[in-house]
């Protein structure tokens, strides 16, 4: 059983390196499809900006450690 | 069907980039088990690893169809903004100084001592060999197998472009490998992970914003709309990183 473990430990690996970063681009993602009528032609720009800056964040969060 | 060449361009140019990086890995390590102990059943491991793979994307591809396209997109495309932003600031930061650079001759030389200190291979089978062969060419390739699938996802016929580019990195690393014999030290995996980073981000957001009904400016010319701003986002990301990172030192100093 332990090299399904492994398996599993590396596809997890294959997405999730900072766990802050995945949580954060899921809850963006749900957001921009919650509000998508109500933010009309700009949903496809807010949800690269609001990617990014997750992003730069997460980054930025472990370059200060 | 018509398959849309922007969409088939990118895609087979993703797919050819990440599974590069992938099977320049996996090379790396076969090269240690087989100089160490012996070619025959390291190659029998990883060519049993492909056949595997080949099975499970024989079966899983044609599995996809099944599922309605916008469902698809919404799965496909998360995956793959979490996979392309991972490997995005993991790029950043190994630009920026903040992590070591992978460094193919370290794992080579760390794999080959590994294998060393297990002692010289028998006569008959050897399990060793064909396993280690086979666990990373497995790892490896579920992962080139997810990028192609993945970045084939969001539209019909892009299997194909997707594949192809996936087969010209396997012939291109197997060639290199062959006959250079080492392992590619020289590959600029950083630079490679940056932009397969990049490319899988933009993509991973076009599907996403696809399946959850977002209307795109420009429609499929988005996909490079987004690709640039995320290579712009990394590339502004790596001095900020660094000032970061130089900053954090001198306040524990």
């Amino acid at each position: 059983m332990g090299w399904i473990a492994a398996i599993a430990r590396e596809i997890w690996g294959l997405f999730v390196d900072d766990l802050g970063l995945a949580i954060a681009s899921l809850i963006w993602i749900v957001l921009v499809w919650l509000g998508g009528q109500w933010l009309g032609p700009a949903a496809g720009p807010s949800l690269f900006a609001g990617l990014g800056v997750i992003l730069i964040t997460s980054a930025l969060r472990r370059a200060g450690q | 069907m018509v398959i849309n060449p922007t969409h088939a361009g990118a895609s087979a140019l993703a797919a050819f980039l990440a599974s590069t990086v992938e099977f320049v890995e996996a090379l790396t390590v076969v090269l240690a088990v087989g100089g160490v102990r012996g070619w025959r059943d390291t190659l029998f491991g990883a060519a049993a690893a492909a056949g595997v793979l080949a099975v499970l994307t024989a079966i899983l591809g044609p599995a996809l169809s099944f599922i309605p396209l916008r469902a698809l997109q919404i799965v496909v495309g998360t995956l793959l903004i979490l996979f392309g932003l991972r490997w995005l600031r993991k790029a950043i930061l190994r630009s920026a100084g903040v992590l070591a650079l992978h460094d193919e001759d370290q794992a080579f030389q760390k794999n080959r001592d590994a294998m060393l200190k297990l002692g010289a291979a028998g006569g008959g089978f050897d399990a060793i060999a064909f396993g280690a062969a086979f666990q990373i060419c497995m790892l490896e390739g579920t992962e080139v197998v997810f990028i192609v699938i993945a970045v084939a996802a969001g539209g019909a016929g892009l299997i194909v472009p997707a594949s192809l580019g996936a087969l010209a990195a396997f012939v291109m690393v197997a060639a290199l490998g062959l006959v250079l014999h080492k392992p590619m030290s020289r590959v600029p995996e950083n630079t490679l992970k940056f932009i397969v980073g990049v490319i899988l981000s933009g993509f991973g957001a076009f599907w996403v914003g696809e399946g959850i009904g977002v209307a795109w400016p420009g429609d499929d010319l988005s996909i490079l709309g987004l690709v640039v701003g995320f290579g712009f986002l990394g590339l502004i990301g790596v001095p900020l990183c660094r000032a970061a990172a130089s900053k954090a030192k001198g306040a524990q100093a």
